[in-house]
């Protein structure tokens, strides 16, 4: 248990009213903080007090509070999600800053997230990745095989599962150099090529998804690394590897 | 004026779904792409559903308030989804999940839902398993299994400790492959904030487009309201911060009846309140209580001793422990169903044994020691190891419990800082789910003809309390089987309405109700910010309209949140601009439902005199303590009409349970 003793921090913070405005950085000064109490609820403490003396309170997402959402995705100080690992901003708590530390946050920086205020971004170009092919192409009328029908070796499975965990946040894309979006995709990729269901149109899916994501504007990768040091849900650089072995196939054999 | 016609099926029980089906009217696939459907939230319910009704050619467009749809609150369930498929070979059928979950709700939900439920249950499993949904597979190749609460079966199908996640994703998938095909128009960050009736019939929306902040309008030939439960009444609850009422509370001002707000499930097992500030509870999966074992000390020496930190709960022998639900309910033991095993945690908590260090010491054990020796023994014999030590024993029984539910101990770890391998959890209830929602009859259509409810947002399927992996049984069951049916019969009528144009004068006069209201937040000018209102909202509904409520509290409830209100209205403070991103303007408008909803949830409360499932009357209570129910004066659903401005003048329609295959029994875990 840490102990109670509360803490002032100096806050810098990306302020940005719109997508055409130049942003820049606001201090605010912080005291009597919790080490208890989590990142998101130090802001939202920072926004009563913004609110109180009729300032604008700061824009951020956030929505289940408990790491699986993938809506919060602040940059604290130089890192996707903070200072901790494999956690995401709202699981983050005040018990890893010290008395008197300054904290800079920014949103995520890619040029296929483009800020909307403060330090919210959008991501729709995840979502059009995924309408580009990151599904199985089943009806949901029900009419399928019985579940058990389709044994999946356990080793294929628990990696499957390992490369859906992905939340869909974005921390991946905001701390690589390139903004590269290589590991989203690939989880998805991955998690579909692994299982028997998916791999009927394992060709067709990466070639469309990679080349959605191409559109989108997003970097491309080399290899660094950062990604998965950063992400929330420990999506491994492997499944960068069988994407690119997918796609080099894919491309020699498809005909898409 | 609206009337309550359930529509439930003639004949016998295994026959009443599959009858009911050949006789609704179709939609023929060369008429569907004439008729529009709006769908209002994306989570398990509304994804499904705006899937399924995509691809079956309609014309759909799916509204959230989050950035995708992929980030809808059934993204958090963590433990699993029922079904009836009997792969343990346990003796699980149709009955028996259906028996379950009826006397699970306390015998206050409708027969013929909940036996429809139980038969298309199997169903979602080959679906979701066809779409790539990772579930939890076994060594042989084979779908794993576990136990929930309140049943002697293991018929709950998993994705390690994130179900929800695995089967919202599947979900977002199936839309994602719609939207690819241009049928399925998504609208991410806009929020409903009023249904459009034209002649009686529901004909569309004024939503808000939440980044540019414009309103805008949206007409269709059917509504589906698919937005959640109202867990948030409590401002403490393990919902999502944006999950609100809103959506079904503007139907109900528009005539859906909203049926048994008091039933609210407080969920055993999350993390306790840690102080002031605090935004949000944690969720612990029930699926802990198949190997935690829950108990507080036997001594009120022991306790506070533990609870100052001069003694570790180790330090405590088996003997100074109670582990009360074992000691209570031996048959079930750790696990009862979730409104028993809450109301055990309170009762040890008030008696002065709870062991969290917090304002109200409220807390209680979730114990794995017993568990990782258990499992390293298992293991031990497995790989043949002849002189172990305790060390490689609780190393590998650490090993196999991390296999089971290693995300939920290192979510447990991140937010309390402990280690819950080497010590117990802390947990205490907290608000999770609310079985209340909007009436709908046996089609899922509230009492607004075309207006559709279903998921968590209806009251149709879990009576007075949820047993768990039952919630994503059941938003699949509407989105994905139920529904594409049902709405066909009602639309069949409208193949020759034609575009519903949003020109209609009803669209005007709801667009310029909505844009009142956001005006008068951000010219108000008041002193408080809007968490203010939400949080006094709070305090008054967990003390007085929690886990146990007496007619005096919900007096003095109804009073103080007319009087919160009150001063909501005066004195509340929204900053910013209407044309922009603007989270408070969002939050004033949910909030000031809320507190409308809040009152009606303490007077349904008050008026249901008995304890049934998660609504528990001190005053209706066995010599045992045990929850009391009234069969003869309350096997009825509650039915709330809204009659105008004052809430406590909403008049009750009753439904008549009528049971005609199950006996009603008085609910024993013992």
């Amino acid at each position: 248990m840490s102990i109670n003793k509360y803490l002032s921090l100096t806050l810098k913070i990306w302020r940005q009213d719109n997508p055409k405005e130049a942003g820049h950085f606001e201090t605010y000064v912080m005291h009597d903080i919790s080490p208890e109490n989590s990142f998101l609820e130090m802001l939202d403490l920072l926004n009563d007090q913004l609110i109180r003396q009729g300032k604008d309170p700061v824009a951020f997402d956030h929505d289940c509070r408990e790491g699986i959402c993938g809506m919060c995705s602040l940059y604290i100080n130089g890192e996707a999600h903070g200072p901790d690992r494999s956690i995401t901003t709202c699981q983050l708590h005040m018990r890893r800053f010290r008395d008197g530390e300054t904290i800079y946050i920014e949103p995520w920086r890619a040029k296929a997230f483009p800020v909307i205020k403060d330090l919210v971004v959008d991501r729709s170009s995840f979502d059009r990745i995924m309408a580009a092919g990151g599904f199985v192409s089943v009806n949901t009328s029900g009419n399928t095989i019985d579940g058990n029908a389709i044994p999946i070796p356990k080793d294929d499975a628990d990696k499957a599962f390992d490369a859906a965990a992905c939340i869909g946040c974005g921390a991946c894309v905001a701390t690589c150099k390139n903004a590269s979006a290589m590991l989203f995709v690939s989880a998805k990729v991955s998690q579909l090529a692994l299982l028997p269901q998916g791999k009927v149109e394992a060709q067709r899916r990466v070639l469309h998804m990679v080349r959605q994501m191409d559109e989108e504007g997003f970097g491309n990768c080399t290899n660094t690394g950062a990604c998965e040091v950063q992400c929330p849900k420990e999506i491994s650089l492997e499944n960068i590897a069988r994407m690119n072995r997918e796609f080099l196939i894919a491309s020699l054999q498809s005909e898409d | 004026m609206s009337s309550l016609e359930s529509k439930i099926p003639q004949g016998p029980l295994t026959d009443k779904w599959e009858n009911h089906k050949a006789a609704l009217k179709l939609v023929a696939p060369n008429n569907r792409s004439r008729i529009e459907i709006i769908v209002i939230g994306t989570g398990l319910a509304g994804g499904s559903s705006a899937a399924t009704l995509s691809e079956l050619g309609y014309k759909v467009k799916a509204f959230c308030f989050q950035d995708s749809p992929r980030r809808a609150h059934s993204i958090a369930a963590q433990g699993g989804i029922n079904a009836a498929k009997n792969y343990q070979g346990d003796n699980d059928s149709i009955y028996r999940l259906f028996y379950d979950t009826i006397k699970g709700g306390d015998y206050r939900t409708r027969e013929a839902n909940v036996y429809r439920l139980a038969e298309v249950s199997a169903n979602i499993i080959d679906q979701c398993v066809a779409q790539g949904v990772p579930f939890t597979h076994d060594y042989g190749g084979l779908l794993d299994n576990r136990s929930f609460g309140g049943v002697q079966v293991s018929r709950t199908f998993y994705a390690k400790g994130q179900t929800g996640q695995q089967l919202l994703l599947g979900c977002y998938s199936a839309m994602s492959r719609q939207i690819g095909k241009g049928r399925l128009q998504m609208y991410n960050r806009h929020e409903m904030l009023d249904l459009v009736i034209i002649d009686g019939k529901a004909r569309g929306i004024i939503a808000r487009n939440l980044v540019t902040g414009s309103v805008e309008r949206y007409a269709a030939h059917a509504v589906v309201i698919a937005s959640g439960g109202y867990g948030n009444v409590f401002f403490l609850s393990t919902n999502a911060m944006g999950t609100n009422v809103s959506a079904a509370w503007k139907i109900h001002k528009k005539g859906a009846f909203f049926a048994n707000p008091c039933y609210t499930q407080i969920h055993p097992t999350c993390i306790p309140v840690h102080g002031a500030h605090q935004s949000k509870l944690t969720l612990m999966s029930e699926s802990l209580r198949n190997d935690g074992r829950i108990w507080v000390p036997k001594t009120i020496a022991d306790t506070v001793d533990i609870r100052e930190g001069r003694k570790k709960p180790g330090d405590l022998p088996e003997e100074a422990r109670d582990y009360y639900l074992e000691r209570r309910y031996p048959s079930f033991g750790n696990l009862v169903p979730r409104d028993v095993a809450s109301r055990a945690a309170k009762e040890r908590c008030d008696a002065g044994f709870g062991i969290e260090n917090n304002d109200t010491k409220e807390g209680v054990f979730l114990d794995f020691s017993s568990a990782i020796q258990h499992y390293g023994q298992e293991k031990v014999h497995e790989l043949g190891l002849h002189h172990p030590d305790t060390e490689e024993i609780t190393r590998l029984g650490e090993k196999v419990v991390k296999s089971k539910y290693g995300n939920l101990f290192q979510m447990y770890e991140k937010i309390t800082d402990q280690n819950p391998y080497k010590t117990p959890m802390k947990i205490y209830p907290a608000v999770h789910y609310t079985m209340g929602g909007v009436w709908v009859d046996y089609n899922l259509m509230s009492t607004i003809p075309g207006c559709y409810v279903i998921g968590e947002a209806n009251f149709s399927d879990h009576g007075a309390n949820r047993l768990g992996a039952s919630a994503l049984m059941q938003g699949l069951a509407d989105g994905y089987f139920i529904l594409p049916y049902t709405i066909a019969d009602y639309l069949a009528d409208d193949i020759r309405t034609g575009h519903i144009s949003t020109d209609h004068p009803e669209f005007e006069k709801a667009e310029r109700k909505v844009k009142d209201r956001l005006s008068f937040f951000l010219k108000n000018n008041g002193n408080q910010p809007v968490d203010h209102f939400h949080k006094a909202l709070g305090i008054v509904m967990w003390n007085k309209v929690g886990m146990t409520r007496h007619a005096e509290g919900l007096q003095k409830a109804i009073a103080e949140i007319q009087s919160i209100r009150e001063a909501f209205w005066k004195d509340v403070r929204v900053p910013g601009q209407a044309d922009l991103l603007n989270p408070e303007l969002e939050k004033a408008g949910r909030v000031a439902d809320f507190l409308e909803l809040g009152e009606l949830l303490a007077m349904d409360a008050l008026e249901r005199k008995e304890s049934c499932g998660g609504h528990f009357r001190e005053e209706s209570r066995t010599e045992e303590g045990e929850a009391l129910r009234d069969d003869v004066h309350y096997a009825h659903v509650s039915a709330w009409e809204y009659s105008g401005d004052r809430i406590a003048e909403e008049i009750m329609h009753k439904e008549i349970l009528n049971f005609e295959f199950v006996e009603l029994k008085t609910r024993s875990y013992k």
